[in-house]
């Protein structure tokens, strides 16, 4: 299976990961700062900044698309509980 | 009216003023509700003095907006206001500053009656305009406004200002243009019930806009201060907040205020030092001699500041400022009946009256049998928004002098993560298994 590296920088963590994997998976297990509300896309409490890597990840849904504008999101943010890691390396702090 | 709250003026007292509506400005009036006998909002207020809800009607040559609602219990009284004031097909604007209940209570009945309105919200406040109106949301005219964007009365203008998260995600502020007049919403206003209306002819109220801004906006400073710099350079003739008193006389010294109540006190004392607190309850030392040596090892850092407390039997209170400036936490606690102890649980449920989002988190403990206090810890303060970087340190009994090195290790790690120099680490995703 594809691998991919997923960083977490707030605390210097980085996790090897199945290609697929989504952020939510990981960030609360190792203790990253990012926050979750409702865990399914329709909050936008865990708006994740992505330092590196925004080509790796999965495509925004509609309702992902939505919710970072509702939420005034920034070009390089994702909602943490929706993309997946597809492969290569992705840095991320919460945003 | 309860018998036991003798606010001045009484429930009894106001009652007759409040029927009418009250001219604020030139071709502004307040169409709110007062609600003397209210005793607590929102849970966790109390509220000695009743509160009120603040509503707008402001009339321009070519239109006319209503600024905010009121609590639906007062729909009512809303409306018979609103009908002295203006006819319904002549208002033009619906303005939602805040979508809480308190402030939206009338708004489903107020879209029924004037359907044409236009509605302006943040972008944040649609979801929940959404969810507030659910079927009936797609029948009406609804923009989203962010800073600058302004809306037309004729010779009147609203300009907004989106500041979130004063104290919800959809704040946002409007300013009449050409009167100097900023609807505030929560942000300046206080529980403090008092017919006279105006802050220069109301009761002393000074306790309650402290009280409220301790409650509602502490927890959000870093907002506030967002807030605070899109305010400051406007002019500022009157503050019309959604709650309390209308401050028409020296507006300017509420905002100084609040400026003056986000800012850190002796920022200087620790200067660009990181600041590390080291909190523990022990029962029988073991937990102690772990927080001295974590203590020690965090200390050689040169650029982090490390206190060490031993809270048991004390009162958590004093220690919420100190946490509230503080870069990082570390609490020790040992596992007693399968549970971290109540001095620790009492700290860390004071934590929710300040932001923590963001602050270093750690926590450690020894234990007899169990030793799950620690994981608890760590859930709570990943609830609270902190960083927790390093796994919890635990230990079974007292520590030996190499577990005591480890607790120094620990120290040091949680000083070098403050002082932005992390050892990087690097794992599998199977090393999470267990956590």
């Amino acid at each position: 299976m594809a691998k991919a590296k997923l960083t977490f920088t707030d605390v210097a963590l980085t996790v090897n990961v199945p290609a697929g994997t989504r952020i939510i998976e990981i960030s609360e297990k190792i203790g990253s700062g990012i926050t979750y509300g409702c865990r399914e896309g329709e909050c936008g409490t865990c708006i994740t900044r992505i330092i590196e890597g925004q080509d790796n990840l999965s495509e925004p849904s509609a309702l992902e698309t939505r919710v970072l504008k509702d939420n005034l999101a920034g070009r390089n943010d994702r909602l943490a509980c929706q993309c997946q890691v597809l492969g290569g390396t992705v840095k991320v702090k919460p945003g | 009216m309860t018998s036991d709250a003798p606010a001045i003026p009484t429930a009894d007292a106001a009652r007759p003023l409040l029927q009418r509506p009250k001219e604020v400005a030139d071709r502004v009036t307040w169409i709110g509700a007062l609600d003397p006998a209210l005793r607590n909002f929102d849970i966790i207020l109390k509220t000695a003095n009743g509160t009120t809800y603040n509503s707008y009607v402001v009339r321009g040559s070519a239109g006319v907006a209503v600024i905010d609602t009121v609590k639906q219990e007062f729909t009512e009284e809303f409306f018979a206001k609103l009908e002295e004031v203006v006819p319904y097909d002549e208002i033009t604007t619906l303005v939602l500053n805040h979508l809480e209940p308190d402030h939206t209570g009338a708004v489903p009945e107020f879209l029924r009656r004037a359907p044409h309105v236009h509605i302006y919200v943040s972008p944040r406040g649609l979801q929940v305009l959404r969810a507030l109106l659910k079927d009936e949301f797609e029948r009406y005219e609804v923009t989203t406004v962010e800073t600058g964007d302004t809306v037309s009365l004729g010779d009147r203008t609203l300009r907004f200002l989106t500041t979130p998260y004063v104290h919800w995600p959809d704040t946002q502020c409007t300013y009449l243009e050409e009167q100097n007049l900023l609807f505030t919403c929560d942000l300046l206003g206080c529980h403090y019930c008092d017919a006279r209306l105006f802050n220069d002819k109301v009761g002393d109220f000074r306790f309650s806009f402290e009280y409220y801004f301790d409650h509602i906006m502490r927890p959000f400073k870093r907002y506030v201060t967002e807030a605070l710099d899109l305010i400051e350079p406007l002019e500022i003739d009157m503050i019309a907040p959604g709650h309390g008193p209308v401050l028409r006389a020296h507006p300017r010294e509420y905002i100084t205020h609040y400026r003056r109540l986000i800012t850190k006190r002796l920022a200087s004392e620790t200067g660009a030092e990181k600041t590390l607190l080291v909190f523990y309850v022990s029962a029988y030392g073991a937990t102690a001699q772990m927080a001295e040596a974590i203590t020690e090892g965090a200390a050689e850092s040169d650029d982090v500041r490390v206190s060490l407390f031993d809270i048991q039997g004390g009162d958590v209170t004093p220690f919420i400022d100190l946490i509230e400036e503080a870069d990082g936490l570390a609490i020790g606690t040992p596992t007693i009946n399968g549970d971290a102890v109540r001095t620790v649980w009492d700290l860390l449920s004071s934590l929710v009256d300040i932001e923590t989002k963001g602050k270093l988190g750690a926590a450690f403990g020894s234990y007899g049998w169990t030793g799950e206090a620690v994981g608890m810890v760590e859930a709570r303060m990943q609830g609270l928004k902190m960083r927790v970087p390093e796994q919890g340190l635990r230990i079974k009994m007292h520590p030996t002098g190499d577990e005591l090195e480890d607790c120094r290790d620990f120290g040091r790690r949680l000083a070098a993560h403050l002082a932005g120099r992390p050892v990087e680490r690097e794992i599998d995703m199977s090393a999470l298994l267990g956590r």
